[in-house]
């Protein structure tokens, strides 16, 4: 029988990475919520790599962290051990990683959810989105119940009809065993959702005293270990840490594995998905680099409290007996126990294609969507979308305008301006290649670039937002100082320099301009600049990178504003691309599509040429010059 | 809003009467200062009110480019509503594009097609009943614009350029899978191998630069296809075009399997006259690709000079390219008129509905009759020259010189031991400003050769 519950401002449904922070979002700007998952003892969980942060997804956690989310923080007190990668090139691309005990990973976030007011927590599965006039007005269980409300933010991950496959074992479960969700596909489809199925995958767990670690390289984390969130003191960072090893594939594994190639499901075509890039599994890249001799395996420990090790680089779909003579072929593995089997999954995903900038589907009011659900992968990413989609829900039920971060903002404008702009045909990894103002977009200014708008938002404290000002300033005034004091070219500044093997200075100079020699820092150049007053590590780190990279930094700022004419000029709701004239068929079929918010969102659409664009400009300066008309 | 200094030749060109150099742009003064000097020795345009004309001479680097008249319009009196320059220079190809090139190395760029208009219609300078008309000169400028600089660019250059673009890429996606991926990708030692690259790459783009300087890298002019059956006589013909015996000719069916081209002036009027396989089936490999390639530039062409033998009867061959020409811009020539004739003059004329004109190559009779065909069609509008061309030709230009200086830049930031991950931010602008030559965007070709070229990931 199908019963009434009581009723919720916003309905999250799955409590991954991304409905966690939808959720916490969403609670915190005082909404009423509920969020569903599937089991209360899975919530955050860490179905596949048991660490955090990395090349361009350690930037998308500071920016997480920046704009209030939960994250960093989360990461901050679970980390087993911490490692700031890329830190011979530039500081655009410094990137931090930590290692999660993902038990405690996941009851920590648990712990911050169930503390939280207005968050209530429910398991159950979400089997229909409840629709009335184009707008959400609730969600139905499998159980029957109805929940109404304003607002669903869809992050059900890797869970709708999800199926777990190795050799030809192939089981209708999500990750780790865990239910699938079958129901609500069915339901979207209905709504006319169009949906893809995609693909991933994840190696095998071995259990930690089967491994031999001497025929292994150890990798050690930082001596210093780094917070992600600008709210941990650096000092509180003490934890001992455990160490990853790295052993390598041989031609032995890859002789296993060519000559069970058929017996994969992959390429036997059971799998139907898309599967990423990003993260190949072992066949995929002993088929497509033939040439190698080797690949890298890195053994990460799950947690503290379990002997099970994550075997990074070697995922896989192949049936069991073969995964265990390919683990027991690699160095240090001979004896290796599997814990648990590699395996691929198969899930339902959207074309993302069909949301707004604001991760709001475009045909349908009040439901948004975040995560893996949207088609990208990886939890870093999906805390992002899931942030952003809770923020804009809360404040499509405040009436208030989405907030949208543009590329030349934040990583995760990119992220989400790529999902809904550029078509995806694989899970979507962050890179950092796809910042294309990266040098401005920094781990180590996320705080400068975004907390501002946190606070606006709501969620970032007055004391915080108060703290963020002061250093504003004081980078602002250092700057300042480090260019106006000159040196003279006496005697002893010269001997300072040589003793810093810099060479003599021929004419006065600033202190800024020592500072732009490479073999000098700011901690270096003290005993030139006895006015120094004492400032904190983090704004004597924007001091030094603003003068470094000036030059560089000025020419992407340059870009940005380039960049940002575009942008703002806005494509009203209204357009009608049937009567833009002399649009190029495939351009016009590509903007009916997506429908771009504005000018510039058109121009990343492949397909839309700059003769397009300039057409699309006339069109829009007469549509204008129309409606002013019509006003008169 | 500031907007850049754009400018464009205003004039169609060609070696008669006087050439318009047009810029517009809230910076026009700035641009002048540095290249207009009034009789009186007044640099720039700075102290011109608008309407007003001046007498002076354009200079690079001392020395006198031409003898000018420059027209200042002030904003928002101007067709673009913006500051407006007009040089009115002598003319003549070489001239103007001189003038152009100058304008556009000291801070204008090359217009976009359509752009003067585009931006009038943006400021409100054209009435919004022109709308529309404003959209399809945009459309029909961007569709000619890229048909020229896909096409026109040479074969020899295209692939070059290619070239040029595919290695930076390598290297950029090198660079980038490093950066996303560093546990799996190394960097040691690929500055040198950046170094290396990046200075052949440079050698290239610099040595492309020149030939655009020399008029090299489009092919400029009205592009005539002669046309025919084999041993039509299409060769003589160009001979005969150029005065010279530059083409071979042979009385072996089939010896121009390649094509030939050159350029001549009629009556003022330029022509890139190309010079085709004539057209049959054929067995000869070779002779195939000759016979296909004279299809595609016919199908490309401004006007066709379609030569018959008139000692032969019609066959199939010559209903292809009579059925070929009938929409196109045409002109038939019945060669060795001396002969004793099998076709006459009026039967080709019902048949084909172009003008026939009598010739005879070996002779050397008839040619003033068709120099004068071709002018006339030119002076009453039948065939319009392409003056868009040279603005591509300027807008490559730009382009290239945009990429040789992200690729210096490229080589400074290596020089001063920059990080790597700095290096693929100029060479990625390389990359998208060669790829504005080929008519190509990056979209996904960066990520796409990342995971192409390297195993990255977990």
């Amino acid at each position: 029988m199908p019963y009434q519950y009581e009723s919720y401002d916003v309905v999250v449904v799955g409590a991954g990475h991304a409905g966690c922070e939808a959720a916490l979002a969403c609670a915190r700007l005082s909404f009423h919520t509920l969020l569903f998952t599937i089991s209360v003892d899975s919530i955050a969980l860490m179905p596949c790599n048991p660490n955090i942060g990395g090349t361009s997804k350690g930037h998308l956690v500071r920016e997480i962290d920046a704009l209030g989310g939960e994250m960093g923080k989360n990461i901050d007190k679970t980390y087993i051990q911490s490692k700031m990668l890329n830190l011979s090139k530039g500081p655009a691309v410094h990137s931090l990683r930590a290692q999660a005990d993902k038990q405690d990973y996941s009851r920590e976030m648990r712990r911050v959810l169930e503390n939280t007011p207005n968050l209530i927590i429910k398991q159950g599965e979400v089997s229909e989105v409840l629709t009335q006039d184009g707008r959400v007005s609730g969600v139905r269980t499998s159980s029957d119940a109805v929940y109404p409300c304003r607002a669903v933010i869809l992050c059900t991950g890797t869970y709708l009809n999800a199926r777990c496959i190795y050799g030809d074992v192939s089981n209708a479960t999500g990750p780790n065993g865990l239910a699938a969700a079958t129901h609500l596909t069915d339901s979207l489809k209905k709504l006319g959702i169009e949906m893809y199925r995609f693909k991933t995958g994840t190696p095998a767990r071995i259990d930690k005293r089967s491994i031999d670690f001497s025929r292994m390289e150890e990798q050690k984390g930082d001596e210093k270990a780094v917070p992600f969130s600008f709210t941990t003191s650096p000092d509180s960072m003490t934890k001992p840490q455990v160490s990853c090893w790295l052993t390598y594939t041989n031609e032995a594994t890859h002789e296993i594995i060519r000559e069970n190639l058929d017996r994969s499901p992959l390429f036997s075509g059971d799998i139907k998905g898309t599967g990423p890039r990003y993260c190949p599994s072992i066949e995929d890249k002993v088929v497509k680099f033939p040439d190698k001799d080797r690949h890298q395996v890195f053994i990460e420990p799950e947690g503290n409290y379990t002997n099970e090790m994550y075997i990074s680089g070697m995922s896989s779909s192949l049936p069991e007996d073969v995964q265990y003579r390919m683990y027991r072929s690699v160095a240090g593995l001979e004896n290796a126990q599997i814990v648990r089997n590699a395996y691929a999954i198969e899930y339902d995903c959207i074309n993302p294609m069909q949301l707004k900038p604001s991760l709001e589907f475009k045909q349908i009011e009040g439901l948004f969507a975040g995560g893996q659900f949207n088609g990208s992968s990886g939890y870093e990413e999906a805390a992002a979308q899931g942030l952003m989609a809770g923020i804009n829900a809360a404040r499509k039920l405040s009436g208030k305008e989405p907030v949208i971060l543009d590329r030349s903002e934040a990583y995760i404008g990119v992220l989400i301006d790529d999902l809904v702009t550029k078509e995806t045909h694989e899970p979507y990894r962050m890179m950092t290649s796809r910042a294309e103002y990266r040098l401005l977009l920094r781990q180590d200014n996320a705080d400068l670039r975004l907390t501002e708008k946190g606070y606006e938002i709501g969620l970032i404290s007055e004391e915080r937002y108060q703290k963020l000002l002061r250093k504003k300033e004081q980078i602002e005034e250092e700057l300042v100082r480090l260019g106006r004091v000159m040196l003279g070219t006496g005697p002893e500044v010269q001997k300072v320099l040589a003793d810093l093997s810099s060479v003599p200075l021929a004419s006065s100079a600033s202190l800024a301009e020592l500072l732009r020699r490479p073999e000098l820092n700011y901690v270096s150049l003290k005993p030139l600049d006895p006015e120094r007053k004492e400032l904190p590590s983090d704004v004597i780190e924007q001091v030094e990178i603003n003068i470094r990279y000036e030059g560089y930094i000025k020419r992407q700022m340059h870009q940005v504003e380039q960049f940002r004419k575009m942008e703002r000029k806005r494509i009203p709701d209204s357009i009608d691309y049937d009567e833009v004239p002399s649009l190029r068929i495939e351009a016009r079929q590509k903007l009916k599509q997506i429908r771009p918010e504005s000018v510039g969102q058109a121009s990343r659409i492949s397909g839309v040429s700059p003769a397009d664009l300039s057409v699309l400009l006339v069109y829009l300066e007469q549509h204008r010059q129309r409606g002013n008309g019509g006003l008169l | 809003m500031k907007t850049d200094v754009i400018a464009a030749i205003a004039t169609g060109m060609s070696e008669a009467g006087i050439s318009i150099i047009r810029l517009s742009g809230e910076q026009t003064d700035a641009v002048m200062e540095k290249l207009f000097v009034s009789k009186a020795g007044v640099w720039g345009t700075a102290d011109i009110a608008g309407y007003t004309a001046r007498y002076g001479y354009i200079m690079d680097q001392g020395s006198v480019i031409d003898e000018v008249l420059v027209l200042v319009m002030r904003a928002p009196k101007s067709y673009t509503r913006e500051n407006v320059v007009e040089i009115d220079c002598h003319g003549g190809v070489v001239v103007t594009r001189k003038i152009l090139d100058l304008v556009i190395r000291n801070g204008a760029r090359p217009a976009e097609p359509g752009e003067f208009t585009k931006r009038a219609f943006l400021n409100g300078r054209i009435d919004l009943s022109q709308a529309e008309a404003v959209i399809d000169i945009i459309r029909s400028k961007n569709d000619l614009a890229l048909k020229n600089s896909v096409h026109q660019l040479r074969g020899s250059l295209h692939g070059k350029l290619h070239e040029v673009r595919d290695r930076i890429l390598r290297d950029t996606a090198y660079i980038e899978a490093a950066l996303d991926d560093p546990e799996h990708i190394s960097l040691d030692g690929f500055r040198e191998e950046l170094e290396n690259h990046t200075h052949e790459n440079l050698a290239v783009i610099d040595q492309l630069i020149d030939s655009a300087d020399n008029g090299r890298m489009l092919k400029e002019g009205i592009r005539t296809v002669i046309l025919g059956k084999p041993n039509a006589g299409k060769s003589s013909l160009l001979n005969l075009l150029i005065g010279d015996d530059r083409a071979i000719v042979t009385e072996v069916a089939g010896t121009t399997r390649d094509v030939l081209e050159e350029t001549i002036l009629i009556q003022g009027i330029c022509l890139t006259v190309m010079d085709t396989a004539g057209i049959r089936p054929t067995s000869d490999r070779v002779e195939q690709i000759g016979v296909e390639k004279a299809r595609k530039y016919a199908k490309e062409a401004d006007l066709i000079l379609y030569v018959v033998d008139s000692s032969v009867a019609l066959d199939g061959n010559d209903e292809e390219i009579i059925e070929f020409i009938r929409d196109k811009k045409a002109i038939v020539l019945l060669n060795k008129s001396d002969l004793n004739p099998e076709i006459g003059e009026e039967e080709l004329a019902a048949r084909t509905g172009k003008k026939v004109i009598r010739i005879s190559a070996a002779k050397k009779t008839g040619l003033e009759e068709l120099e004068q065909e071709i002018a006339d069609m030119f002076f009453h509008g039948d065939l319009s020259f392409n003056d868009e061309i040279y603005i591509t030709n300027a807008r490559q230009k730009a382009a290239l010189i945009e990429a040789s200086e992200s690729l210096s830049k490229v080589l400074e930031s290596i020089a001063c031991n920059m990080p790597e991950d700095f290096y693929s931010i100029d060479l990625m602008n390389a990359y998208e400003e060669l790829g504005r030559i080929t008519g190509e965007s990056m979209d996904e070709d960066l990520i796409d050769t990342i995971f192409r070229e390297f195993c990255m990931g977990k």
